[in-house]
């Protein structure tokens, strides 16, 4: 019940719901940065929530199988290919042992996610098999020669098939301001929220850079560290943005302008270089 | 303390003090998921409900030292050891003995798995973060920053003054709990 890695591609990272409730010891929360791709590819393969897919970036991946094995492949969108043959995506499709499946870059989105009937099955470390790329908790990044298990396909799924959720154009996501928007400038506030901000190369699963105007502070003494979640946005004293992502630190000393509304920081996980992202504040609750 | 809000699935308790922070969070620790932070604390959930949860809630008058006391050896021979002598007006001996001779508290973690801030130490030992940070600090590196003193749990990059080394394993993911440095522990260092 493996499949033989034969090519990594540029980074494959297994990830499942991380490990939330442990930020008091220091640990972020990690796991799929698109949990709805996880949870997509759950529901295709008939696995309970919790199991481990793999997270590709950039593409590249070949993985052989040496048993018959059900995967389905979610999130961004490109070529992937078992046999030659391109894989429909958002469906659960066979694998013959020995066949090669390939993932190509997505073409849509950032991020494909590939799961297989049954989850793939790593060490636990806190609970979780994510790959945390800070703190180096969990599995190492999959590599050429890893074998990697997959568990035993328990129920019949959920779903036939599952929409893209990856969408082209400008990307918009809902903000509370706060909790330290009184450190900036009234006009910094108006830029975050009426710029457009493009996606920064040194964009990761830390944290999503973004290049636009500068935000002045108001404020300049150091902040004492806070707590800060996935979706913060910290302006750091360059005065650019970075939003946080689920391997982000479990505290900060920059000030957080605003915080994405956490159901839209997903769709981050699939935001490329250069992508648009604009910023519409909604009220607390 | 002031409630700020953050994001659509938390609330940030902004308070006047560590001391003030520290009484919320060992009031709410066990109702809610909370993160400790140097002057706030984070909770997370529905606001609404954590923010009746806040009104419901007294916060813990500041105790004393805990009853669970961690010793950490340490090697007193940091690179910047000279620096935080120059830095504070004391002598190095002096500096060791400053670290040695006052307990220290577990404020929060953060930052990394295992590295804890570490609070209530001698006030002539408050100095500034290196002016840049080194890329690499090896793990054990024993550092102050500020009111804080910390140790490296693993190789990192880091910012804080440099005054020793120790063996103590911060951090250790299958020993229960992982980190050795708890919140509210008493932590003495000894010169090993």
């Amino acid at each position: 019940m493996t499949f033989l890695v034969e090519q990594s591609g540029l980074l494959t990272l297994l990830q499942d719901r991380g490990r939330p409730g442990l930020g008091h010891l220091g640990v972020s929360p990690s796991g799929a940065f698109d949990r709805r791709a996880l949870h997509q590819v759950d529901a295709l393969l008939g696995n309970p929530g919790g199991n481990a897919a793999l997270e590709v970036l950039g593409g590249g991946l070949v993985l052989r199988a040496e048993s018959p094995h059900t995967i389905a492949v979610t999130g961004g969108a490109g070529p992937v290919t078992i046999a030659g043959a391109p894989v429909a995506y958002g469906r659960a499709v066979p694998v013959r042992a020995g066949q090669v499946v390939r993932v190509g870059a997505a073409t849509t989105g950032l991020r494909t996610y590939v799961g297989a009937a049954g989850g793939f099955v790593a060490p636990t470390e806190l609970g979780s098999a994510s790959s945390d790329t800070l703190s180096g908790i969990g599995p190492a990044p999959v590599a050429a020669g890893d074998r990697l298990a997959v568990g035993q396909a328990l129920r019949s799924p959920e779903v036939q098939d599952v929409p893209d959720l990856t969408t082209a154009g400008d990307l918009t996501l809902d903000v509370v301001l706060g909790p330290r928007d009184d450190w900036f400038a009234p006009e910094a506030v108006r830029l975050l929220l009426d710029s457009p901000w493009q996606v920064g190369p040194a964009s990761d699963r830390i944290g999503v850079r973004l290049a636009g105007p500068a935000l002045v502070r108001s404020r300049h003494d150091e902040l004492p560290s806070e707590p800060c979640v996935r979706g913060s946005i910290q302006v750091a004293t360059d005065g650019r943005p970075i939003v946080l992502g689920p391997d982000h630190p479990v505290t900060g000393g920059y000030p957080v302008v605003a915080v994405v509304v956490d159901a839209h920081t997903d769709r981050l996980a699939q935001a490329g270089p250069g992508r648009v992202v604009r910023f519409r504040p909604v009220p607390a609750r | 303390m002031n409630l700020r809000p953050y994001g659509d699935r938390a609330l940030l308790l902004d308070c006047a003090s560590l001391a003030e922070a520290q009484g919320w969070f060992a009031a709410l620790a066990d109702r809610a998921d909370t993160v400790l932070g140097a002057r706030t604390v984070l909770l997370r959930g529905e606001p609404s409900a954590l923010r009746d949860l806040v009104r419901r809630t007294t916060p813990v008058s500041p105790h004393g030292p805990s009853e669970v006391a961690v010793q950490i050896a340490v090697t007193y021979d940091g690179p910047d050891l000279a620096d935080v002598a120059r830095l504070t007006g004391l002598s190095t001996s002096e500096v060791v003995a400053a670290h040695t001779d006052t307990p220290w508290t577990v404020a929060f973690g953060g930052f990394a798995p295992g590295f804890s801030y570490l609070v209530g130490g001698d006030p002539r030992l408050h100095v500034a973060r290196r002016p840049s940070p080194r890329t690499s600090v090896p793990a054990g590196s024993v550092g102050l920053a500020g009111e804080f003193s910390g140790v490296y749990p693993r190789r990192s990059p880091g910012g804080w003054q440099l005054i020793g080394r120790s063996d103590a394993v911060l951090w250790d993911a299958h020993r229960e709990p992982p980190a050795l440095l708890v919140a509210g522990m008493t932590v003495r260092f000894v010169p090993a």
